[in-house]
């Protein structure tokens, strides 16, 4: 599990798209990993989500080294990452065609 | 040497942790009398309910069910039922379904006493011989391999699935070492993670734990709605979970390690020991009964929001996920496992402490939920009233 150096972000799997704050993130502070460091974009709360690496729109996101769900924009590297630019891909009834 | 605790033998083979007097009505139009009953008599624990009635098919006996059950949790030492007389529930065969379970219970009619005034008198004159005769129950030394423990996680965010969750999941796999049960339960959120503990399963027990799984999904296509905002719901995303995949990733953490030995359904009794899924909603009080009324004795519920529940029959251990609100409500919370964020413990060491505390709790220490008198109970309805 990589801590940023700091100690302020967990990235949970080594490949994860993502890493979670540990505490509130604000824009312009500087996450050091290992092998990156992330500038933060914008404010993410304590708990939440932060992109460690640009993100396409429609590719998966993962998070414990799983699929988490899908981006509906893109996400650039220090962006939180949440419901504003993630759609789930499971229990989807919404999509379900309507049968006549 | 397998570890011990002491708890109460009771005749059907099972091992309770308490020795309760339980009133429990058969249908809802019996709340009040139990109500009065439960106030005139402060040794029993009473449930209520809005179920019993004008119920049919998969959905009354799922109900009749989860009571009969409930009652007959081994943390009860004697039940009361109290119906109505004209239910679709008729406590006559309640009562008859709980005995045939093992338990000592008797039972109690509104229309046959004649009245509300007259049942609420004999009722207590009941309840007080229950009681006297529950009292003769003495706690023996019995092996943590009786336990049957339940997994809960309500208002999670998004440090469930970083502290609280994996410690419970080290506690379940010390449980399942010795030879223990742990139910993991909540199926809504175990979409998305399914497929790791489909691995860690044979066969047919992966191809039933699938099926409960497109049931859910089966249920979100019927009604054409997304899950989200349902489960997770609007406090999870608050604390940072975006999509029921990444909720479920991290619930799932819960049930540890170990071997998945059997799918059973709601307030269904596992027939195997070692881990087993459960089919409940992801609610947090039916989940419990249903957990509860499937055996299990002790519950450890992770919350990150803070939930308070608790059941009247079953201690209930809360887990903080977080330091902030184990603090902000302290009273409500038992074990802090915010402490590995802050570095000052191991996820291991939360991991003992939590499976100290459902060996404790066995013994008759009361957590919070328990200490301040909750009793939730909610039975998971899955057909409409007619």
């Amino acid at each position: 599990m990589p801590l940023s150096l700091d100690g302020e972000a967990l990235r949970l799997k080594d490949d994860d798209d993502v890493a979670v704050a540990l505490r509130p993130l604000a824009p312009g502070e500087q996450v050091r990993f290992p092998d990156r460091t992330i500038a933060v974009t914008v404010a993410v709360p304590s708990g939440h989500k932060l992109a460690v690496r640009a993100i396409e729109a429609g590719a998966l996101i993962r998070k414990y080294g799983q699929v988490i769900g899908r981006a509906v924009a893109p996400i650039a590297a220090g962006e939180h990452v949440h419901v504003h630019n993630v759609e789930g891909t499971r229990g989807r009834g919404d999509l379900a065609e309507v049968t006549p | 040497m397998s570890k011990t605790f002491q708890g109460y033998r009771r005749a059907n083979g099972t091992v309770g942790v308490r020795n309760h007097v339980l009133v429990i009505p058969s249908v809802m139009c019996a709340n009040h009398v139990v109500d009065r009953i439960g106030r005139a008599v402060p040794d029993v624990v009473t449930v209520t309910h809005p179920t019993g009635c004008a119920q049919v098919g998969a959905d009354f006996e799922q109900t009749k069910r989860t009571m009969a059950g409930f009652a007959a949790n081994p943390n009860v030492g004697a039940v009361l039922v109290v119906g109505l007389g004209c239910e679709t529930n008729e406590s006559k065969a309640l009562t008859q379904e709980i005995a045939a379970r093992g338990q000592r219970v008797e039972v109690l009619g509104i229309q046959e006493t004649g009245g509300t005034t007259e049942t609420i008198a004999r009722g207590i004159e009941m309840a007080r011989g229950l009681v006297a005769e529950a009292a003769a129950h003495q706690r023996e030394e019995c092996p943590v391999s009786a336990l049957i423990l339940g997994t809960e996680c309500g208002g999670s965010d998004g440090f469930s699935g970083i502290t609280a969750n994996p410690a419970l999941g080290f506690a379940s796999d010390r449980l399942v070492a010795e030879g223990g049960t742990v139910i993991l339960a909540e199926v809504p959120e175990l979409v998305g993670a399914e497929h790791l503990l489909a691995a860690r399963a044979s066969e047919p027990v992966a191809a039933k734990l699938y099926e409960m799984i497109e049931r859910v999904e089966a249920r979100a296509r019927a009604m054409h709605v997304d899950m989200r905002y349902g489960n997770p719901t609007q406090g999870n995303i608050a604390g940072g979970l975006s999509t029921i995949e990444e909720k479920s990733l991290g619930a799932a953490y819960k049930g540890g390690s170990t071997t998945l030995r059997e799918v059973v359904e709601y307030a269904e009794r596992p027939s195997e020991r070692g881990l087993i899924v459960m089919d409940t909603p992801g609610q947090d009080i039916e989940q419990m009964t249903g957990m509860i009324a499937g055996g299990a004795q002790v519950v450890v519920f992770t919350t990150g929001r803070g939930t308070p529940t608790g059941s009247a029959i079953a201690p209930v251990i809360k887990v903080a996920t977080n330091s902030t609100m184990f603090e902000h409500m302290r009273e409500n919370m038992d074990v802090n496992a915010g402490t590995i964020l802050d570095g000052t413990r191991t996820l291991e060491e939360v991991g003992d402490e939590i499976f100290d505390w459902i060996v404790d709790a066995a013994n008759g220490r009361q957590p919070a939920a328990e200490a301040l008198g909750f009793h939730d109970f909610a039975i998971n309805r899955i057909g409409p009233s007619f």
